[in-house]
């Protein structure tokens, strides 16, 4: 996989955090919990997944879309967490969600634990494979910044994958602040 | 290369762990699906997210056919667990529905979602070879599961027989009222 034309990873946010509607949940975890917590004040539907489990965003999203119907669930996820939780997606796609979106940030690489590589795989065959029929692959800043919107809007379960730059040095992201007064805030948003 | 012989490994078994006589009923005949169904519908669960297993799969007919209880199939059991946490934020009531081999797979997931999320998920844990144990000889479940579910803190109670059925609904209420995470460990 060639490096030359990834996406840098705070670009690539920095598109969805523009795109974002402000009813829409977005999860994080990861390498893109750390930056989308520079990009400026939290959302009150941002679910900063950290700490995490191995690769679990996805099925805490699968809850949330299945809980909040009417609500919009983007999963911010890395190849190596999806690589980790692979049969989530076939998991998505049976429970039929029509209102969660799975952005994977495929950069090649464990980030944050110094860029060993992860296994290769094509991640949008995979999702294909799994029954997702609403598939976006994005391997520049261009076209994500303009298709972004439309790939969210469409019929779900959506999967989106993006050609990532690593982040050369890192690491994994600090928690924001304790897990039980934060779950409380985000429940409490959820109900407004 | 040498091979580790654990000759009983049943005899690993200790403090107030303690098996059961031998015997060989079957826990399907413990509890049908349609009770099943009728206790989670009864105190209110939303979702069932489930792996299932010869015993508590027989139950998936009468959960989905409650009408009121929608099944979330997933594909490995440490799904189940991050799966049930989302459910609890968005604001239901999910119940995680797995065999103790499963429960084996999801410690990394127990972890964070009962522990560092704080999210009460309760359980149903079919415990293999409690009641039947001619089936798998030594099987290591025996030996593993009730300290599996002591580490990861989660309050449990032992189901063995069809006059218990009351025991797994006033668990579930006590630790929902207590805001805890819980378990019915299903004798199989």
């Amino acid at each position: 996989m060639t490096t030359t034309s990834r996406i840098q990873l705070k670009s690539a946010l920095e598109t969805l955090w523009r795109s974002r509607r402000d009813d829409e949940v977005v999860i994080t975890t990861m390498g893109s919990a750390r930056e989308w917590m520079t990009l400026g004040e939290p959302h009150a539907l941002d679910f900063i997944l950290v700490p995490s489990a191995m690769g679990h965003g996805t099925s805490i999203g699968l809850g949330l879309a299945l809980a909040q119907p009417d609500k919009r669930v983007i999963v911010c996820s890395g190849d190596g967490s999806l690589l980790m939780n692979l049969g989530s997606l076939a998991s998505i796609v049976a429970a039929n969600v029509p209102n969660l979106a799975v952005i994977v940030f495929d950069n090649g690489v464990y980030e944050v634990t110094g860029q060993q590589p992860t296994a290769n795989a094509d991640f949008c065959a995979v999702a294909r494979a799994c029954g997702f029929d609403s598939v976006h692959p994005f391997t520049d800043s261009t076209s994500w910044s303009n298709g972004a919107r439309s790939a969210l809007d469409a019929k779900g379960p959506t999967f989106v994958s993006l050609n990532v730059e690593p982040v050369i040095g890192g690491t994994a992201p600090h928690s924001p602040g304790p897990t039980a007064a934060r779950a409380k805030r985000f429940m409490e948003a959820l109900r407004r | 290369m040498r091979i580790f012989n654990d000759s009983d490994p049943l005899a690993g078994r200790t403090g107030s762990y303690t098996l059961p006589p031998s015997q060989t009923r079957q826990a399907a005949q413990v509890f049908s699906g349609d009770q099943i169904a009728s206790l989670l519908s009864e105190v209110g669960v939303t979702h069932v997210i489930t792996v299932p297993d010869s015993t508590i799969g027989r139950w998936e007919p009468a959960i989905e056919q409650s009408g009121r209880i929608r099944l979330v199939r997933v594909c490995r059991e440490g799904e189940a667990w991050q799966v049930a946490a989302g459910l609890y934020l968005g604001g239901a009531t999910p119940l995680v529905m797995i065999q103790c081999t499963g429960l084996f797979e999801s410690g990394d997931a127990i972890r964070n979602a009962l522990h560092d999320w704080k999210v009460p998920v309760f359980s149903i844990v079919g415990y293999r070879s409690y009641l039947d144990q001619a089936k798998l000889p030594g099987d290591t479940c025996l030996v593993f599961t009730e300290p599996i579910l002591d580490a990861w803190k989660i309050d449990y109670r032992l189901i063995t027989s069809p006059s218990e059925l009351h025991v797994i609904r006033d668990h579930f209420l006590s630790c929902r009222d207590a805001g805890k995470p819980g378990a019915a460990l299903i004798g199989e």
